[in-house]
């Protein structure tokens, strides 16, 4: 209203009311400037340099971001990651998506927020307790080994994280453990959005429990499907409490993963630049995983 | 909405397995810690004689008094201020739509991204040359630095669905916007506001890489931080470990409990408004 009866002074002011709009957000911009940008450009300048941390440093060029792609424990510890994807993300989507139709029609009372309560338990401990509560259960006298003896599956028991065969799927669940409860959770509040004369057109129309959930389910759950996605491809690329806890990369380096990589080049090794250098390979590799992800989801939108 | 009854039944002995498959490794841990200290504990199973006392040479022993005072530490000066600086970009993004604000955002975005560990080796040669490595301070500014792009976009999508009209009401009566910000906005945005400061207190108190690089001293870490330095006191006691790691992580799961209401009814608001 009152641009209309003084527009000038009303422009200029919501311009300068604008303009001053800027000093709210000095100090979030300080902030993420000097501890995410400043470290991020000084991460890249370290990767171009040979440098232990303490004395002079010599310029290499990219001759660190080559020996990423060429160290075989680097590379060993880049294709874990990708395993580890398929522990972190295919495994609890899936699940959460199945788990969340099917316990769709549990009606609202204790029972249900009780096990909403349960679920999301793993996400309220940390990933180095979850770490240490299976290294237990993975233990030679632990409890997974005492449950194949029970059921007279003697011969496979083992010291599930020192076997090299069975290290990597081992740090794997974990993650399954910990991510399946979270997309269960927000899966179910995802259905609860959905139209619920759809699930009845399509039921009088005779359609089973499959049609059902592909049909209907998986594309009303599309967003939930996307966000879910992006959140534990990157647990999964960027994982390092648990693998702390639990093996520390090893035995050899059949779980050694990025994190653990650059935590151990850096620090034990005092190879700052190729450290650096892995650590902006790790960021592109996030970039390059999400990023198609969220393009499709925008996409589908349309 | 029409649901068979085998469904249903599927439905609940499906629950009831996952539920105690997310239980049991934590119960596991509890039958561990109530086991004689000095020997190897075996599987999952009740002790017919439980060391509570293990309790409590764990909280004597494990300096749990020391960790848990500078895990509180730790997240009074990470919380409060992320969701000050947070709430205030989040409204001049989203309600005062100040030019750039679109570049700005997209630029905080991209920081959503990056893993800590991207950025764990130049943070600590930061931290070094600001002279704060072994100092709490070495964990509490670069987190919410870290935590930024995410309180702030959180706090924008709030401030963006706030009718304008509001604004434009203060306005015409003559509210300076600092004004409008404290006496209007603010109020409004306790809900994400909460939400926020629940987040944000798990992901600190959880933290890990941070602690563990840039403070050598395990007494000055997060609780979860502090977990190494029980692995490696108590590496040769299973049922000590599990103790000390059982009372280290009871504080969250205290507050979880009390405040489970609020974090799901956040998720539900999202549905419902969706």
């Amino acid at each position: 209203m009152s641009e209309s009866t003084h527009p000038r002074r009303a422009t200029r002011s919501a311009v300068a009311r604008r303009g001053y709009g800027w000093l709210f957000v000095v100090p979030a911009l300080a902030a993420y400037l000097l501890f995410v940008i400043y470290p991020l450009i000084l991460g890249i300048q370290y990767s171009l340099y040979k440098w232990n941390g303490v004395g002079a440093s010599e310029f290499v060029g990219l001759k660190n971001y080559l020996r990423v792609f060429s160290d075989p424990d680097l590379l060993a510890s880049i294709g874990n990651a990708f395993v580890l994807i398929a522990f972190f993300t295919i495994i609890p989507v899936s699940a959460g998506l199945f788990l969340a139709t099917l316990i769709r029609s549990i009606k609202p009372g204790p029972f249900s927020s009780a096990s909403q309560a349960i679920l999301f338990l793993p996400q309220i401990i940390p990933l180095a307790a979850a770490g240490i509560a299976w290294s237990w259960m993975y233990a030679q006298t632990g409890a997974v080994n005492q449950l194949l003896r029970a059921v007279g599956l003697d011969a496979i028991t083992r010291p599930w994280l020192g076997d090299f065969q069975t290290a990597l799927p081992a740090v794997g669940l974990i993650g399954s453990w910990v991510l399946t409860g979270l997309c269960t959770v927000l899966f179910l509040t995802g259905i609860s959005k959905i139209d619920g004369s759809l699930y009845e057109a399509v039921r009088l129309d005779g359609a089973g429990w499959f049609r059902e959930f592909f049909t209907i389910t998986i594309p009303g759950l599309r967003q939930e499907i996307a966000v879910l996605t992006t959140i534990t491809i990157i647990a999964a690329l960027s994982s390092f409490d648990i693998i702390y806890t639990t093996t520390l990369g090893g035995p050899g380096r059949s779980t050694l993963v990025p994190g653990i990589s650059i935590y151990r080049i850096g620090f034990t090794q005092s190879d700052v630049g190729l450290a650096s250098a892995f650590g902006i390979v790790l960021m592109i590799l996030v970039l390059v995983c999400v990023l198609p992800i969220q393009r499709l989801s925008k996409e589908s939108e349309r | 909405m029409i649901v068979n009854r085998s469904e249903a039944i599927i439905g609940r002995v499906v629950l009831i397995v996952v539920l105690v498959l997310t239980l049991i490794p934590l119960l596991n841990m509890i039958s561990a810690a109530l086991q004689p200290a000095d020997e190897n504990p075996v599987g999952l199973s009740w002790p017919t004689d439980p060391q509570w006392g293990n309790f409590a040479e764990a909280f004597q022993t494990g300096h749990v008094v020391e960790l848990m005072s500078s895990s509180a530490l730790i997240v009074i000066g990470v919380v409060p201020l992320s969701l000050l600086f947070g709430t205030l970009a989040g409204y001049a993004l989203g309600n005062l739509r100040i030019p750039g604000g679109r570049f700005l955002l997209i630029f905080l975005v991209l920081g959503l991204t990056i893993p800590f560990e991207a950025l764990i080796i130049p943070l600590y040669y930061e931290m070094q040359g600001f002279g704060l490595l072994n100092t709490q301070w070495a964990v509490i500014l670069p987190l919410i630095g870290l935590y930024m792009p995410f309180s702030v976009v959180w706090m924008r999508a709030h401030f963006v669905n706030v009718p304008r009209e509001l604004s434009e009401a203060a306005r015409v009566d003559g509210a300076t916007t600092l004004q409008e910000f404290r006496r209007i906005q603010l109020p409004l945005a306790v809900p994400p506001l909460s939400a926020l400061a629940i987040l944000l207190f798990l992901w600190t108190w959880n933290q890990f890489l941070l602690p563990v690089v840039l403070i050598s001293d395990p007494l000055k870490r997060t609780v979860a931080g502090s977990l190494t330095y029980f692995q490696g006191q108590y590496s040769s006691s299973i049922p000590l470990l599990n103790a000390g790691a059982l009372i280290i992580i009871a504080p969250a799961i205290v507050v979880f409990l009390i405040f489970q209401r609020q974090f799901i009814k956040a998720l539900l608001q999202g549905a419902v408004k969706g």
